[in-house]
């Protein structure tokens, strides 16, 4: 098993943590917000702050002094990490072209976690930044994600409607935005609500994987239920499915897979979601899934009524 | 992108990878004057974006000029897979001893770079994995450290060409440096040919990443779509925002036993425009007899998704059903709109999903 040891030690270490619940980000989250000057990053500024997430800084090089907000804005990391020594987490608006060299500079400052927001980065970039945050022990979320929100402790690192949302049991990860969103309605409406949300981005290299979040979710004493938001291309379900098999399910999981009727060879919107030579369709995924032992719903309110099932069984 | 093979063999040449002799065409007359610079026999392969083209017509042999010429007008009048032939690609035929395989992925699932080698080249990476698995050579790169020799020794060693092992060290390096510079996905030859002068790259692919647009020369006249659209031949046509939902809304209209026509993601915090222009395509498309629109709005706002749909119909001439299903931001504003001009809208997807199927019988 080839985990990012280093940074999920550290995200584990609950002493640490004092008593805050859900995974990835929290109450102690301080956010750093990177081309907060920009159109959606002044948007997604606004809705996070308005949820309650303690966004102390934003970069944008060239517009240091301003503020968005009421946040103020530093020409560059360095210089807001001297003023905010308290970030630990950082959240990326910044356009393609530029937001590698934005990921460099979050992960040179030694943040711990970074979000990336951004669509369309090339994909031998996205593998080079993921696999040297490695060797700098930090966490990536992304690229091309939705973020990460926490609604038991109404921190949103991320680009979520926020009410769709609601505390609860159910942690979700996702290779999705619309659709988790869609699945998280439906457990709010179930009044199951969710621990942590997670997405990990459409790209075919992201900096977390399922088996990562999943582990994290093992270890947040407040998560009863995962619920996983698969999609067809690559192998990040099958290896999930070959984890659960090896080490066993320690807590109940409900999958949905995207794209049972996604024809070969042709990208479904997102880069990563194309069934290419013969690998990565929607139908090897679920049954290698099922094999493990994992409940595969095929409708999103299925994956609720399943969940419920489950937490009614439990508790 | 898939670049064509004449313009990979090219980049391959570049970089110092032996290539048979020969030159594209695209007349009877270039080829005359290619094939009195060539020694025959030779090969003419079709320059189409199809897949095992040989079994297809679309390589064949000449003996002489004369032949050459007859073959090559056939294949010029001729289409393969709905692609009419338009360039040929014309070689000197090599005496092959064994067909091997090399070429650089990206190992999604490992985050990294992976080397790929067989002894049984000249068949498809597919066909490899699935007729000779035990005889694929992996090695995983980090992309920090890159390729480094021994790898391409060892491989060479496994392939059994230990006594050509500098020449197949200096191909897989160059060929590493092609997948690194030019933004690959996939970067192969295949068949890398063993001859009794040494390796030759008989076929050469190149799969450009499509983000990599901005710095990729080859790649700059590709634009990017506004929407990301794939079409699936049924007869009910699909709208979301977001992919995943998009995909997820295609399956639930198979799964109640409908038939998707297609894929349509307008993506995140489109606009009315956006909308129109998205419904106006489909409403061009005469299969579909239901337009299925499922929008769950964060950052996208239901009125303005509304205002979109009524601008389309309002222009159209023939109506198909439309079934919409709107939740989120602006969800009253988006509703109130479509109930004045008796668009049903459901607030559940898989109920609005039904409904359309249903329409459909």
């Amino acid at each position: 098993m080839k985990i990012w040891k280093k940074p999920l030690g550290k995200l584990l270490n609950f002493a640490d943590r004092g008593s805050c619940m859900g995974i990835l980000v929290d109450r102690n989250s301080r956010v750093l917000v990177q081309g907060i000057t920009g159109r959606e990053g002044s948007f997604h500024t606004l809705n996070m702050l308005n949820y309650g997430t303690k966004i102390v800084a934003g970069v944008t090089p060239g517009k240091g002094g301003e503020r968005v907000h009421g946040v103020p804005v530093y020409d560059s990391v360095e210089e807001a990490i001297k003023k905010h020594p308290e970030i630990n987490t950082s959240i990326l608006f910044v356009p393609a072209r530029y937001a590698s060299d934005a990921v460099y500079e979050a992960i040179d400052a030694g943040i711990e976690k970074t979000v990336v927001i951004t669509e369309h980065i090339p994909v031998h970039d996205a593998l080079r930044f993921v696999n040297y945050a490695k060797w700098k022990g930090v966490v990536i979320v992304g690229p091309n994600c939705p973020g990460v929100i926490n609604p038991v402790e109404k921190v949103n690192v991320g680009i979520y409607p926020v009410n769709m949302f609601a505390p609860g049991k159910v942690g979700i990860v996702s290779r999705s935005g619309t659709l988790t969103y869609e699945i998280a309605l439906a457990l709010t409406k179930r009044k199951l609500g969710q621990t942590t949300c997670v997405g990990i981005g459409g790209d075919p290299i992201v900096g977390l994987d399922f088996i990562e979040v999943v582990q994290l979710f093992y270890s947040d004493p407040e998560t009863k239920a995962i619920v996983v938001i698969g999609e067809i291309g690559g192998d990040m379900e099958e290896r999930l499915a070959a984890y659960i098999k090896k080490h066993g399910l320690e807590k109940p999981i409900v999958a949905f897979i995207a794209g049972l009727t996604a024809p070969p060879e042709k990208r479904m919107g997102h880069a990563g979601a194309i069934v290419s030579m013969g690998k990565g369709d929607a139908r090897t995924k679920i049954s290698a899934l099922r094999d493990a032992g994992i409940i595969v719903a095929e409708t999103p309110s299925q994956v609720a009524r399943e969940t419920e099932n489950i937490l009614l069984k439990r508790t | 992108m898939k670049i064509e093979e004449y313009a990979a063999r090219e980049i391959f040449k570049e970089h110092g990878i032996p290539v048979p002799k020969g030159g594209v065409v695209s007349s009877l007359e270039e080829l005359e004057d290619l094939t009195s610079t060539l020694k025959f026999p030779l090969v003419l392969k079709a320059q189409v974006p199809v897949a095992s083209r040989g079994k297809k017509g679309g390589i064949v042999f000449a003996e002489d000029r004369r032949d050459a010429l007859e073959k090559a007008r056939h294949l010029f009048s001729s289409s393969i897979d709905g692609f009419p032939v338009r360039s040929i690609l014309v070689v000197e035929k090599v005496d092959v001893l064994k067909e091997l395989y090399i070429g650089y992925v990206i190992d999604r699932g490992e985050r990294k770079v992976a080397l790929l080698a067989s002894p049984y080249g000249g068949m498809d990476l597919e066909e490899i994995s699935r007729e000779h698995p035990d005889t694929i050579i992996k090695y995983l790169l980090d992309p920090l450290v890159g390729l480094k020799d021994y790898m391409a020794r060892n491989v060479a060693f496994k392939l059994g060409i230990k006594s050509l092992s500098k020449q197949f060290t200096s191909i897989a390096k160059a060929l590493y440096d092609i997948f690194i510079k030019y933004d690959c996905e996939l970067a192969e030859i295949n068949p890398l040919a063993l001859t009794n002068e040494g390796l030759i790259a008989l076929d050469t692919r190149m799969i450009i990443d499509d983000n990599a647009a901005l710095r990729q020369p080859l790649l700059q006249e590709e634009k990017r779509r506004e929407f990301a659209y794939v079409d699936l031949g049924g007869n009910i046509g699909i709208i979301g925002n977001g992919a995943g939902l998009t995909m997820a809304t295609m399956d639930i209209v198979a799964h109640f036993g409908g038939k998707p026509a297609n894929f349509l993601d307008i993506g995140g915090g489109a606009r009315a425009d956006k909308v129109e222009r998205a419904l106006k395509k489909l409403l061009k498309n005469p299969r579909i007899k239901v337009v299925l629109i499922n929008i769950l709005g964060g950052i996208t706002r239901c009125d303005e998704v509304a205002r979109g749909i009524l601008t389309a119909l309002e222009e159209a001439e023939k109506i198909p059903a439309i079934v919409v299903r709107l939740k989120g931001t602006h969800e009253e504003e988006g509703k109130k709109m479509l109930a004045e001009k008796g668009i049903e809208v459901f607030e559940d997807m898989e109920e609005a999903a039904r409904k359309a199927v249903e329409l459909c019988r």
